[in-house]
């Protein structure tokens, strides 16, 4: 290869592209005398030039990121269908309102009087995620999905303690995301692993007998389950653990498959965040920035951290008059950027559509299984809602793992679905193909991996040796770790 | 069917495939008692009445771009070069997620590899991590590392000059963590007092917290305290709220501190009433293994091609679940992104340039104070400042109103800050500050103050 392409090939760090002399932006003119820090600090705690940041063009930075950009693979490019991660379709309008100088050039530290736009625009989320769950109170403070977590439980904590209660107990079942037991320690509870029945759902024997032998604090939940099936006995659950004086908090992660459908609040929960990058489609960004809301229960709305955004009359206020409050869990009033893309999604989609979101998202991964059984083993045979888990037994004759079914799915023009979890399934593909997805994609996407499960048995170290199309091959992860290289440094290269 | 999702036909043909005859069946497993009627929500709206909407919470707002704004503590007002927000919006970065499949997403992972890079060169620091939420999460991210790393140890001392928000994060995790916070006060010149350092600090103290330009906008002695924190047996935490001050002056990491964290949204980042903005956290190398967040390391493919990937992912709660060192999960890539960008752009000399031009307007605005006979106002006169410092006033909030009607946001109300705090406005200014903004604020001042 030569010209573009190898350069494309291998496109180089930023620093590695630094030639002295070169700039890429130019600041305004100095219109104040320039003045030296040296006459009022000391030498000591000052610095010069940072010597090795990188000497670039505008043009040289924008053709890096733009090349760097061609190595990923998106949604804009094709069905995503990462179990539990909802990844839907980014709509541009949202990108484009986020953006209005009067929300993104906003200060958070004006007076109220200066904001109320935004304080009525963040009222208006709170008033529309109420009518999705059914709670009492939404915070918009946490920034994701875990740290809603976080600002459940702590929540939870705080109510327990008003009451003189120091039970330690949190119950979490076997299928839950690694969240939720790292969420309950940071929170300063100890975790109780619940085995799942034989179907994959929170076994109510167990949680009786745990319930029985007392100091539960609160059942981490996630509705569906990380298996994509829906907990029948949630509500039963949430009546057992309340008649003990314990909460429920709900994963709210895979809410995607029953907005329209169901209430949490009917089901009892206390506390469930809400992941805006997933069911309301702000933007995943490569990781982040999120948005974890979390709604609460009557129960727990004096624990609510501050502040919060209250109605009075035609004004807005951020309030933080709540004596009980669990405080706050980041600077400011969450990611607001994210609440005006999510609000932004509500009002597109409506009610009709948002109960049509769940409908195309249970629709889609039902499709999906039809489509790929015989193929691949099902974890579980109950019925699929948003998600499907498969499992790579039936490849197993000739050696093949989930992690092979994935990389041979890269050369097809497919990301992967999330594997080897949940964990308590072996060798796991779980497959969340989103309602974004029309039946051509779905189609190709099931013809692809039909065709892996055809490689696997007739030629399997084809699939052994993939990916062969994208810009690397498999990488070495074990070196990464073992000798952890984690920043450039000049010379070293 | 709606705009955002598929047709008609596409449901008739996959319900036929699957034998179903209507959605609803699909949906038989969710019990009655749980079922919600039509959601109390409007219709479904085009995208001109939803702008239409939004268009009007926008204009609601007092914009600082209609003003001569000199807001800071905390959220700063810096250039934002156009190509950044240009890079971002390419959907290849923007609606990625988290590079689980490293072939493909050498995009993101190349980027994060890189932003830890410049965030060591900023800090001086061995490793950094793939971003934080905010400073504030990753202050206390920082305290909770320092009780992994010192066990049996759990007081916390905090400089008093702490970020107000920062410091009501951390109060939200002292009673679950198990932490004690002991607060060290600032002196006559807005620093650290030294000697109420010294007796706050004891061998039951795990983590010495300061930010440097601290809230009150004045410049901390920082190879002082690390001493002190160092004698003390201590980790020491170089908080850092208004991140281009790294521009002109030592990080932490010249002085041996422990860590170096704090907040990148001076970079460039839009203000967006508080967030998505820029946590980061630096360290030593020695602190590797107990560091949170995520990290890209480089490494080889099977052809011997470098290439990157997740690594270290050990000390993370996908795989160690209740002993992982955070429970964080994503962090906020797309702003890393944005802020490497900003930074490639700006490289060597305009880092140290936009410092400068900060500080020399910060400067210009605060000598017209000083020489308006308002001298007196400057609330720690003695203390050096870089962009931002306090000026005395016992009505800043009227103060505030009253400039704004001449067309001036003059700064931020200590009064939101509550009582510890002397009563005044927090002046702010950067490069984006005119000199006609920067006199009409000293004019103003002259008259009102």
């Amino acid at each position: 290869m030569n010209g573009t392409k190898a350069l494309r090939a291998r496109e180089r760090l930023i620093f590695e592209h630094s030639s002295a002399g070169r700039v890429g932006y130019q600041l305004p003119h100095l219109e104040v005398p320039a003045a030296d820090p040296a006459a009022t600090l000391p030498a000591e705690l000052l610095r010069g030039e940072l010597a090795d940041l990188p000497e670039v063009s505008e043009v040289d930075v924008v053709r890096h990121y733009t090349r760097l950009s061609k190595w990923n693979y998106s949604v804009d490019e094709g069905l995503y269908p990462l179990g539990s991660c909802t990844m839907k379709y980014n709509p541009r309008l949202n990108e484009e309102l986020a953006r209005l100088p009067g929300l993104a050039q906003l200060h958070p530290l004006q007076p109220d009087d200066q904001v109320q736009g935004a304080l009525a625009l963040m009222w208006q989320l709170e008033q529309a995620l109420i009518a999705v769950t059914g709670m009492t109170r939404v915070t918009l403070q946490p920034a994701a999905g875990a740290h809603g977590e976080l600002a459940g439980m702590l929540m939870i904590r705080k109510a327990l303690r008003q009451r003189g209660d120091n039970r330690r107990k949190v119950l979490i079942p076997d299928s839950a995301h690694g969240t939720n037991p790292a969420t309950a320690v940071f929170a300063g509870f100890d975790i109780v692993e619940i085995a799942s029945t034989a179907q994959g759902t929170l076994d109510l024997a167990a949680l009786r007998r745990q319930l029985d032998g007392g100091d539960v604090a609160a059942l981490m939940i996630t509705v569906p389950n990380t298996l994509g099936v829906f907990e029948p006995d949630i509500a039963t659950a949430s009546a057992l653990l309340h008649e003990k004086g314990a909460f429920l908090y709900m994963d709210g992660a895979n809410l995607n498959a029953f907005v329209g459908v169901a209430h949490p609040g009917k089901m009892g929960a206390d506390a469930l965040h809400i992941n805006l990058h997933k069911t309301f489609s702000t933007p995943h960004g490569g990781g982040g920035p999120g948005a974890g809301p979390v709604a609460v229960s009557e129960a727990l709305v004096p624990y609510l951290p501050v502040p919060m955004v209250e109605r009075h009359g035609d004004r807005f206020v951020l309030s933080s008059d709540r004596p009980d409050s669990i405080g706050k869990v980041r600077g400011f009033y969450g990611n607001f950027g994210m609440l005006v893309r999510a609000l932004a999604y509500i009002r597109s989609l409506g009610r009709d559509g948002l109960r049509g979101m769940a409908e195309g998202a249970v629709l889609n991964a039902n499709y999906v299984r039809k489509g790929l059984e015989g193929s691949f083993k099902l974890a579980y045979d109950g019925p699929s809602m948003h998600e499907v888990v498969f499992d790579d037994t039936l490849q197993a004759a000739t050696g093949i793992k989930n992690i092979d079914i994935a990389k041979r799915l890269l050369d097809y023009g497919f990301h992967p679905p999330t594997m080897s979890f949940p964990l308590i399934v072996h060798g796991a593909l779980m497959i969340e193909p989103t309602e974004s997805e029309g039946i051509e994609e779905l189609d190709a996407f099931i013809a692809a991996m039909r065709e892996i499960a055809r490689e696997a048995k007739e030629t399997p170290d084809l699939v052994k040796g993939a990916p062969y199309t994208t810009p690397v091959s498999r990488l070495d992860e074990v070196r990464a770790a073992r000798q952890p290289i984690l920043r450039w440094r000049r010379g070293a290269e | 069917m709606h705009r955002y999702q598929a047709g008609s036909e596409d449901r008739r043909r996959m319900l036929a495939a699957i034998g179903a005859t209507s959605v609803e069946q699909l949906f038989e497993t969710i019990p009655s008692g749980v079922r919600c009627g039509a959601l109390d929500l409007p219709s479904a709206q085009s995208e001109e009445e939803v702008r239409r909407e939004f268009w009007a919470y926008a204009t609601a707002n007092a914009a600082p771009e209609c003003f001569a704004s000199f807001l800071g503590a905390g959220v700063y007002r810096h250039v934002m070069p156009a190509a950044a927000d240009a890079l971002i919006q390419r959907g290849e970065f923007f609606t990625a997620y988290t590079p689980y499949q490293p072939e493909v997403s050498q995009g993101t992972l190349q980027a994060i590899f890189e932003f830890q890079t410049f965030v060591c060169q900023l800090t001086e620091m061995d490793v950094a991590n793939a971003s934080m939420y905010d400073g504030a999460t990753a202050v206390v991210e920082a305290v909770l590392m320092a009780r992994r790393l010192l066990p049996g140890r759990s007081r916390v001392v905090v400089a008093g000059s702490l970020h107000p928000e920062y410091r009501a994060v951390l109060d939200t995790y002292e009673e679950p963590a198990g932490l004690g916070l002991t607060e060290a006060p600032w002196g006559s010149d807005g620093r650290i007092d030294r000697q109420a350092l010294a007796a706050a600090l004891g061998p039951d103290v795990c983590a010495v917290v300061v930010q440097s330009p601290n809230v009150l906008g004045v410049i901390e002695d920082l190879p002082a305290i690390g001493e002190a924190a160092k004698a003390a047996g201590a980790q020491s935490v170089h908080a850092v709220a208004e991140a281009t001050s790294l521009g002109v002056l030592a990080p932490g990491g010249r002085f041996g501190f422990d860590v170096v964290c704090g907040e990148l949204q001076a970079f460039g980042i839009p203000p967006a009433f508080g967030g998505p903005h820029l946590g980061f956290f630096a360290t030593r190398q020695a602190h590797l293994r107990q560091m949170p967040g995520r990290l890209a390391g480089e490494t080889v493919d099977s052809e011997g091609r470098r290439g990157y990937v997740l690594t270290l992912s050990t000390r993370e709660q996908h795989i160690r679940r209740g002993k992982a060192t955070s429970n964080i999960c994503t962090n906020h890539g797309l702003m890393a992104l944005y802020t490497s960008i900003v930074l490639s752009l700006l490289g060597k000399k305009g880092v140290r340039e936009l410092a400068l031009a900060s500080y020399a307007t910060a400067e210009y605005v605060k000598s017209g104070v000083r020489g308006s006979g308002l001298g007196a106002r400057l609330a720690f006169p003695d203390g050096p400042t870089y962009n931002e410092f306090l000026v005395l006033h016992d009505d800043p909030d009227g103060l505030l109103e009253t400039l704004k009607k001449e067309g001036i946001l003059g700064g931020v109300s200590t009064t939101r800050f509550g009582a510890r705090f002397p009563s005044g406005v927090l002046v702010a200014a950067t490069e984006k500050n005119t000199r006609q903004e920067c006199d009409r604020l000293i004019d103003a001042l002259r008259r009102l103050a």
